[in-house]
């Protein structure tokens, strides 16, 4: 180890900064460009690949990942898995609701409230709204049952 | 770490617990990865929440995409591209010696970050026109299919945690414009450009998923 | 060994330097892990004193000395505390604090002034907790379930503000934590000539950096629901509450182990200095505490099991649970396996470990119970769970923390505390304990809900039972505050190693002088070489007993 801090580190040609900068404008493009396509599901597919092809270039090359100790991507790489975990397992719920009990099915209102009503009002409105629908059951309107509905199937 | 000990070259910036300016350096750096790490949870939550709806509620978000203008999302993203290189070259210039080339680098990425926000400013503030504003303060009636309301909920606390994100960053890298200019930093240290850097290019990551999950998919 | 004599020459971290404001603005990791430790125990004992109040009212089923929408604040203020005033960073960020550099053999941790921030924004967190009482107090639980937490009219915002910013707090101690481990070990100190207790904190750390940003985001949704009404988790905007309770456990089903881990690493120390004994199987509880961190994230929806999660989601939780149960097996045999044939010495840090041991396998046990899908849904919300999760915490970490406190006290203050009067707590202690909460186990059994104020005359008997050990307890609690400040002002001075242990924070002095060793060390010898090296404690040197002479038996 030099006795000079830092003589250890890489001092990438200014060519790199320049070529990737100029890849990611290209990237840039073409999912703009892809977008404008009806492809359906690829539609999602290709956004999504172009953007982690993206964000690599980022990572690799301005974050120095490619050059500096390996430990940094593996916490990088760490950050990522366990995000998916996260997403993955929460969806793992709400992606199978009514796999098995079809009244379990509807996650959640069909229509919230705030479309069912005259102006905005406040949220303790809105509980006052439910609970009046729930005890007394005088109102008939097809909106609040449903919300009475899915607050028993919860 | 086994590092040896260097008594030879003792700078200032070198703090005490440490025995070498490597071991400083190294450790800062994975410090700022770690930190990276906690951001990049910090936005998943966020992200969950998009995965989620976007799940529940397909046409809605694809119906309600349509109202965000992609070429003011291209136009920001090729912004933030363009910072995260000139952020990427001041640190570069800052490895080579040039104090001036770092300052002015670090200006242009300030620069940038703050076109960023006009053009943020000026597609918020047609949202906030229009109604297309989150939760329960959604008016607008054009936007066919479930719950819009819960797209813009998300839209703008993606956009905004991003937004305050950028600020954040702004006033470090003011600070950093700052300390070059007093001489704080050398071709022997700069790790506190290197800091700022990892954290705008991460700033610029969350914008490069943020575009296309709402201005080209929905 | 340091030199004795060189005790007196050298000022220690508490002598020098001088003054109230060479505290406050202190970086040294030893003075702030001290004004952690004032800070947890200050909080320990008002959640401890609420604890107290509340098993009074609960002793009959009326009224006794509060209403029930008292009682509701009071057991959130309870919970709030307990968890994220006192356990979080309890052993982390007080005891780990102090003994890591040490136990490393560095200076300090790797970013000192980040250390003292973490302690300033950890009190900035604890006044919006506490303001949040005077400003209506929240009756929610310190789950902050929604849409109850939306629309209930206390002072949730403040509460939850006080928690984001304490979760900051936990982030920056684990971030420097695992720079420091990374970074600054002594030359020679390679992973696995690590003390277990670095490991402990090692895999805690690593759950604090990846699970407390998803509670600050949970959180700022939360304030933004009651805010702006953003309406993801609310069920009358089309939202999911049961999402909220994704998002809160994903961090809080690993804050438990955040709870737990760092004790097993007391544990692993206390056991292995006092059997006398190279540790069993030193890589297997290494590698199960990384793994009891890894597994903790894929288990949180165990807790939703009857929240409206969908039964395919709860089978994979269910599943996922049992998983738990094999790092934290192998973690109770290895020390099970130390202490055989060990020369054992039941000082008061052993004693408290082999309460741990018998305490957290009975809350581990009851945890696999509950993490079994049908049966869960019986014992939901009873006082099983109650008494499940107060085995594994407070018969677990608090345990593991008494440990830890009675096995470093020495080292940190230079005293030794009454032995006598330490045992004799240990058992008021453990006797409470078991009086308290072995009765809610069979209490939720029976089919008593969690958080009720009142309850049928049937459970009259468990219930009086149950706050008689309360009782118990706080006395036990309060005899080891009175003893511990006796020792603080007039006890026996210590000597660099009381009790003859083999890891680096007892080869400085006592207590360590400011930059923690006189000069740079290097590691000659393994935390557990108890096979090679043999050390006198010098505990036993002023107190002889026959089991010293067994410290020299190879």
């Amino acid at each position: 180890m030099s006795s000079n801090g830092q003589s250890h580190h890489h001092i990438l040609p200014l060519s790199v900064y320049i070529n990737v900068g100029l890849a990611l404008l290209v990237l840039t493009v073409l999912t703009v460009v892809v977008a404008q396509m009806e492809l359906g599901v690829f539609n999602t597919i290709l956004a999504m690949v172009i953007a982690i092809t993206k964000a690599s270039l980022v990572a690799l090359f301005f974050m120095h990942l490619k050059y500096d100790n390996k430990l940094y991507l593996i916490v990088f790489l760490a950050a990522i898995a366990f995000l998916g975990l996260f997403i993955i397992l929460s969806m793992a719920d709400t992606e199978t609701r009514g796999d098995i009990y079809e009244f379990r099915g509807r996650p959640i209102n069909e229509d919230a409230v705030i479309y069912n009503r005259p102006g905005v009002a406040g949220i303790d409105t809105l509980a006052g709204e439910v609970a009046d629908t729930v005890t007394a059951a005088t109102d008939t309107s097809a909106a609040n049952q449903s919300e009475s509905d899915t607050a028993g199937g919860q | 770490m086994a590092t040896s000990h260097t008594e030879t070259h003792h700078p200032n910036w070198l703090q005490h617990h440490f025995s070498s300016p490597f071991q400083q350096g190294e450790s800062s750096k994975l410090g700022m990865w770690l930190f990276l790490l906690t951001e990049v949870l910090f936005f998943g939550g966020l992200f969950c929440a998009y995965a989620v709806f976007n799940a529940w509620y397909p046409e809605t978000f694809i119906n309600a995409h349509k109202s965000l203008s992609w070429p003011l999302g291209a136009t920001n993203t090729i912004v933030l591209i363009a910072s995260s290189v000139t952020m990427a070259l001041a640190i570069r210039s800052m490895q080579l010696g040039s104090k001036k080339g770092t300052l002015i680098l670090l200006w242009s990425t300030m620069a940038l970050a703050a076109v960023f926000l006009v053009i943020k400013y000026f597609e918020y503030s047609h949202k906030f026109h229009l109604g297309q504003l989150p939760g329960e303060y959604y008016t607008y009636e054009g936007i066919a299919g479930t719950n819009p309301h819960i797209f813009f909920s998300v839209y703008f606390m993606m956009t905004g945690l991003h937004g305050i994100h950028v600020i954040a960053g702004m006033i470090v890298i003011g600070w950093m414009i700052y300390r070059t200019s007093q001489d704080h930093f050398s071709s022997d240290y700069y790790t506190p450009i290197e800091m700022t850097g990892l954290y705008w290019h991460l700033v610029d990551l969350v914008w490069i998923f943020l575009f296309p999950m709402f201005y080209l998919i929905g | 060994m340091s030199n004795a004599a060189a005790t007196a020459a050298v000022p220690s971290y508490l002598q020098e330097p001088k003054g109230i404001k060479s505290w406050l603005l202190t970086v040294d990791h030893k003075r702030i892990g001290i004004m952690y430790l004032a800070a947890i125990m200050f909080f320990f004992f008002v959640g401890g004193a609420l604890a107290v109040i509340l098993r009074t009212e609960l002793f009959r089923p009326e009224q006794i000395l509060m209403d029930a929408d008292t009682y509701n604040q009071f057991f959130t203020l309870h919970g709030a505390i307990m968890i994220f005033l006192f356990i979080i960073p309890s052993i982390p960020a007080a005891l780990g604090n102090f003994i890591l550099p040490l136990m490393l053999g560095a200076k300090d941790v790797a970013f000192p002034r980040l250390n003292l921030a973490s302690w300033y924004v950890y009190v900035f967190g604890a006044i919006f907790c506490v303001a949040s009482i005077v400003l209506g107090a929240v009756d929610t639980g310190w789950t902050f379930y929604t849409p109850y937490s939306t629309t209930t009219s206390t002072s949730v915002i403040s509460m939850t503000l006080g928690v984001f910013i304490l979760g900051f707090s936990s982030i920056f101690t684990g971030l420097n934590f695992i720079v420091t481990i990374h970074k600054l070990r002594m030359p020679g100190m390679t992973w696995f000539k690590m003390p277990l207790m670095v490991w402990g904190l090692y895999a805690t750390a690593i759950i604090q950096v990846l699970a407390t940003p998803v509670l600050a985001i949970t959180l700022v949704l939360l304030i933004m629901e009651r805010v702006l009404g953003v309406g993801i988790f609310d069920p009358a905007m089309g939202g999911d509450p049961v999402l909220y309770q994704h998002f809160f456990w994903f961090y809080s089903h690993p804050a438990v182990y955040i709870m737990i881990l760092p004790g097993m690493g007391i544990i692993s120390e206390v056991i292995a200095c006092f059997s006398h004994r190279k540790i069993f199987g030193y890589k297997p509880i290494a590698y199960s505490s990384l793994g009891i961190a890894f597994v903790s994230f894929m288990v949180w929806g165990h807790h939703m099991f009857t929240s409206g999660q969908s039964e395919i989601a709860a089978m994979i939780f269910s599943f996922l649970t049992f998983f738990v149960g094999i790092p934290s097996g192998i973690k109770v045999f290895n020390w099970v396996t130390t202490m055989y044939k060990g020369s054992i010495s039941l000082e008061t840090p052993m004693v408290y470990a082999v309460m741990f041991l018998f305490l957290f396998m009975i809350g581990g046990f009851t945890g696999i119970m509950l993490g079994a899908l049908a049966l869960d849904v019986h014992l939901h919300d009873t006082y099983f769970v109650v008494a499940h999760f107060h085995y594994v915490m407070m018969g677990g970490t608090v345990m593991a923390f008494l440990a830890g406190i009675h096995y470093w006290w020495p080292k940190m203050f230079g005293r030794l505390y009454s032995e006598r009067w330490a045992k004799v707590t240990a058992l008021v202690i453990f006797v409470g304990f078991n009086m308290t909460f072995f009765s809610q186990f069979i209490l939720g059994a029976q089919g008593m809900p969690r958080r009720y104020y009142s309850y049928l005359d049937q459970y009259q008997p468990l219930h009086g039972f149950s706050s008689v050990g309360a009782w118990v307890l706080g006395i036990g609690f309060v005899i080891m505050a009175v003893y511990l400040t006796a020792s603080f002002f007039n006890g026996r001075k210590a000597g660099p190693n009381p009790w003859g242990a083999l890891t680096y924070e007892w080869e400085t002095l006592t207590p360590p002088p400011q930059h923690n060793f006189l000069k740079d060390v290097v590691l000659t010898h393994g935390p557990y070489d108890y096979d090679k090296v043999t050390v006198v404690g010098d505990f036993y040197d002023k107190s002889p007993t026959d089991k010293q002479h067994m410290a020299g038996k190879v």
